[in-house]
């Protein structure tokens, strides 16, 4: 039984883990279908949640604290936009320079405004998005396993997280059975022959990053008011890398983007429970070393397990109409 | 010929209606080029109307400015008698004008359906969008003859379903009026055949073709008028049964064109190339060249025929040393020629052996340098000693290739991007040439050349050859294989399936053969692009293939 409850304890962290790769992944699955590349996910993932820590911090809603997440997400994508879509410039200086753009601001108006060394203020219970008690969790939370399950896994969550799960079945439901998703991935495998059919490549594009921006700012949002209580420096830590890499392994597919995050998280969670243990004949393994494990199984994936992995056709390149 | 009465009723009954399209006074400028001046044209309701002009006569601006691609300067639109500006390709589609473009407008990894639907769903859901589109397709394909499974994806198609399912688009959009960029380019005869079937019961259904091409067979063939463009301008409109090749080509020329490339008998001399056994994969490792092995000898023109995408790209690249062969041998001269590694192709070079590449954009030439400099690529190393160039002589030599091969405009500096497609044939032809190799290897000499420099570098080739050179000709145009050949060699799916003498062999045959069907009335099972089959051909040779099998020259077909 002491098992069982690890267990459920570990899934439960890698649940709260894996939100924010699944958020980002997703929205980087919006924007990669359409053909622009968005290395700068990491860099929206920063600002929102440093817009929606500071907007709680101020305002004291945590509402507000998203709306100002994905407002900050959406301006990110504009400017990401413009420079890919309209002035065709190469998307992954754009998304690099986003990250840096991110990296730099946050730090420099955290401490003009909030003078904590880049801290936005500790936030209180009311001013984050707080779990989530399902109905019948409270009676069922003494039933063996199940109502375990029930009670820790699936129950005691903030919004947010309940959002992102839902977002892969809406996801998949979009990009397969929707004409918008048609177009999306059209857009991203051949944009020309949208363009011949008569429509425009540059909306589908703009609609797609408008996508992305959303969930990524949920997600950033996550990171900085239901996570954790404040925004500190650099808090996205590539997760927003991360994200892009789990993309890759699940060959923009959603539902193996959410087990693929899952994973990450799995071993992001382990990586927490494993620290200060002493394993047999090793002994005690460095925390770095541990820490470094997510990263490591990242390039092992990358490199060799996952076989070819075939990126939409156009990612990657603007679009131009020819003579 | 039957056509001929029907030919003329059609025009007859065609001239009391309003016409489908007229252009009047159509101009369009890009930068300093006019493309289009003056632009008048009509084109009768439920006929084939062909254009023909060389490359950059401006037939497509003109088109995509009917398809609303681009807008024209100045000059008017009628579309079945009405005015109209036609702003972009949605609206020339709500006006019944859909466009198959030479190169497919399709989305590779979709269905026939999903392609066919894509920008025409008529509600946000799929299900019902695609619900309806099979049973349209259904209908149409009964209609028409256009046969296309629609669950099909399309990577998994051959270029002429491909093209039908680009018909079938345009067509489920309700379109009255068909423009055809080049649509032969890519098909075999036999898919061409098809096509022009096609075309010819949509004609009878009432539809109205464009038809662009530069192979006057075509034009013969199937349209009933035929307008001629040259320098951006409309030259004239004929009747098609009161005209013929020859006219039509001066038309658009300008002068008088040898449509028959004229040449002496072939005096064959020792073996210059010899290729035994070769086997040559492509960039995924699938072996796409499967145990080839034939000669080519001094004084003649060997021709290999063959619809793209049956090896020949993987035989021209190992035999110039560009690709590393899997296993056989190439000779020389009676030597055998160490191509592998990545110095192959200069190891090739210096051994005699020159290569006019498929591809000259990608392959033959940097488009960024100057003229002058990509008529020295690969043989810099004889201007100059050690790192210095003579870029004086590299210079003067090439003006007078310039002269030479009348590369125009002939102006050494000039970046390469900037001359026509023809003369950048001709800077890579005359580097290639003027070398004075024993084995001249030349892909696709012609494409995307006009008909003026497709009869000199046709000529230059025979000259070669009357030199007593060696000749591999390797070309998806049937046409060019014929004249120039004195040996037809036909590849499909990495084999050679037959030979034949380009004097007696006629296109069915040929054509045949083209498709995989050898003369015992083998017929695989299916051709290139139907992917199961091909596949079974694959791991067949993959389980044959092992370093013995090359040794003792068992092993594999034939």
């Amino acid at each position: 039984m002491q098992y069982f409850n690890d267990l459920v304890l570990i899934f439960d962290s890698t649940v709260r883990l894996a939100v924010p790769l699944i958020l980002a992944c997703l929205a980087g699955l919006y924007s990669e279908r359409s053909g622009i590349v968005d290395i700068g996910l990491e860099g929206k993932l920063l600002g929102a949640a440093f817009a929606a820590a500071a907007m709680a911090a101020v305002s004291g809603s945590p509402w507000l604290g998203l709306l100002a997440g994905i407002g900050v997400a959406l301006c990110m994508s504009a400017i990401h936009g413009i420079a890919s879509i309209n002035l065709k410039g190469d998307q992954t200086i754009s998304g690099v320079a986003l990250n840096f753009l991110a990296a730099g601001l946050t730090t420099f108006l955290g401490q003009s405004w909030f003078h904590r060394g880049g801290f936005t203020p500790q936030l209180s219970a009311d001013q984050r998005f707080n779990p989530i008690t399902l109905p019948f969790a409270e009676q069922v939370k003494d039933v063996p396993i199940i109502g375990e399950i029930y009670w820790e896994l699936i129950s005691g969550h903030n919004i947010l997280t309940y959002v992102a799960f839902i977002a892969v079945p809406v996801t998949a439901f979009v990009l397969f059975k929707t004409r918008f998703g048609l177009r999306l991935r059209a857009v991203g495998e051949n944009p020309k022959a949208l363009d011949t059919a008569g429509m425009s490549v540059g909306w589908l594009r703009y609609q797609a990053l408008i996508i992305t921006a959303v969930l990524v700012g949920i997600g950033g949002t996550y990171l900085s008011i239901a996570q954790s209580a404040g925004f500190n420096n650099n808090m996205s830590a590539g997760r927003g890398y991360i994200a892009l890499a789990a993309l890759i392994f699940a060959k923009w597919k959603p539902w193996p983007a959410l087990l693929v995050c899952l994973l990450f998280g799995f071993l992001d969670a382990m990586q927490f429970r494993l620290q200060g243990i002493k394993f047999p004949v090793i002994g005690e393994v460095p925390v770095q070393a541990i820490q470094a494990l997510p990263y490591i199984l990242t390039i092992i994936l990358l490199a060799g397990f996952i076989g070819r992995a075939v990126a939409p056709k156009a990612s990657g390149i603007p679009y131009t109409k020819e003579r | 010929m039957a056509t001929q009465t029907s030919s003329k009723q059609r025009l007859e009954t065609a001239a009391a209606l309003a016409p489908a399209i007229e252009l009047r006074g159509i101009n369009k400028h890009f930068g300093a080029v006019h493309a289009n001046r003056d632009i008048d044209l009509i084109v009768r309701r439920g006929t084939v109307h062909g254009i023909v002009g060389e490359n950059g006569a401006g037939k497509s601006t003109l088109m995509s400015i009917l398809y609303g691609f681009y807008t024209a300067d100045s000059g008017e639109i009628l579309v079945n008698g009405k005015p109209q500006t036609i702003t972009d390709s949605r609206h020339a589609l709500a006006l019944g004008i859909g466009m198959v473009h030479q190169h497919f407008m399709l989305v590779e990894n979709f269905s026939v359906l999903e392609n066919v639907v894509l920008g025409a769903e008529d509600s946000p859901l799929l299900a019902k969008t695609l619900s309806h589109a099979r049973a349209q397709l259904k209908r149409l394909a009964t209609d028409y003859g256009l046969e296309v499974d629609p669950d099909a994806i399309i990577e998994d198609l051959s270029v002429g379903q491909q093209q039908r399912v680009e018909i079938l688009k345009a067509l489920y959009r309700g379109a009255e009026i068909l423009i055809l960029d080049e649509p032969t380019g890519v098909l075999t005869p036999a898919e061409a055949d098809h096509l022009f079937r096609i075309l010819r019961t949509l004609r009878d259904e009432g539809k109205t073709i464009l038809l662009i091409t530069h192979k006057l067979r075509e034009i013969m063939a199937i349209t009933d008028e035929v307008s001629v463009m040259r320098q951006g301008a409309m030259v004239k409109t004929l009747v098609t049964a009161e005209t013929s090749p020859p006219e039509l080509a001066e038309a658009m020329v300008g002068r008088r064109v040898l449509l028959r490339v004229e040449k002496g008998p072939a005096a064959p001399g020792k073996v210059m190339l010899e290729v035994q056994n070769l086997v040559v994969t492509d960039d995924f490792g699938i072996p796409r060249v499967k145990d080839v092995s034939f000669s080519v000898r001094a004084g003649e023109i060997v021709g290999i025929a063959g619809v793209s995408g049956n090896g020949q790209s993987e035989l021209l690249e190992a035999i110039s040393g560009m690709r590393d062969q899997l296993l056989g041998t190439v000779m020389l001269n009676g030597e055998p020629l160490s191509l592998r590694g990545d110095d192959g192709a200069h190891r090739a070079r210096l051994a005699g052996l020159a290569h006019v590449p498929e591809d000259r954009q990608r392959m033959g030439l940097v488009t960024v340098f100057q003229e002058w400099e990509n008529s020295i690529l690969g043989y810099h190393h004889e201007y100059g000693k050690g790192p210095g160039l003579d870029i004086a002589k590299a210079k003067a030599e090439a003006k007078e290739r310039i002269a030479k091969f009348d590369i125009r405009p002939a102006n050494s500096d000039l970046k390469t991007a900037n001359f026509s497609g023809g003369n950048q044939q001709k800077i890579v032809l005359a580097r290639e040439m003027e070398g004075n190799p024993d084995v001249l290897i030349v892909g696709q000499p012609t494409r995307g050349v006009d008909i003026g420099a497709i009869e000199f570098i046709h000529n230059q080739i025979i000259k070669m050859r009357d030199a007593g050179k060696a000749i591999l000709l390797v070309s998806v145009e049937l046409d060019e294989i014929r004249s120039l050949s004195d040996r037809i060699l036909v590849l499909f799916d990495g084999h050679i399936v037959g030979e034949a003498d380009p004097a007696t062999a006629d296109e069915g045959e040929l054509g045949l053969l083209m498709a995989g069907v050898t003369k015992d009335g083998h017929a695989p099972d299916a051709g290139p692009g139907t992917v199961p089959a091909h596949e079974t051909l694959i791991e067949k040779n993959l389980t044959q293939m092992s370093p013995q099998d090359n040794k003792d020259k068992s092993g594999l077909d034939e």
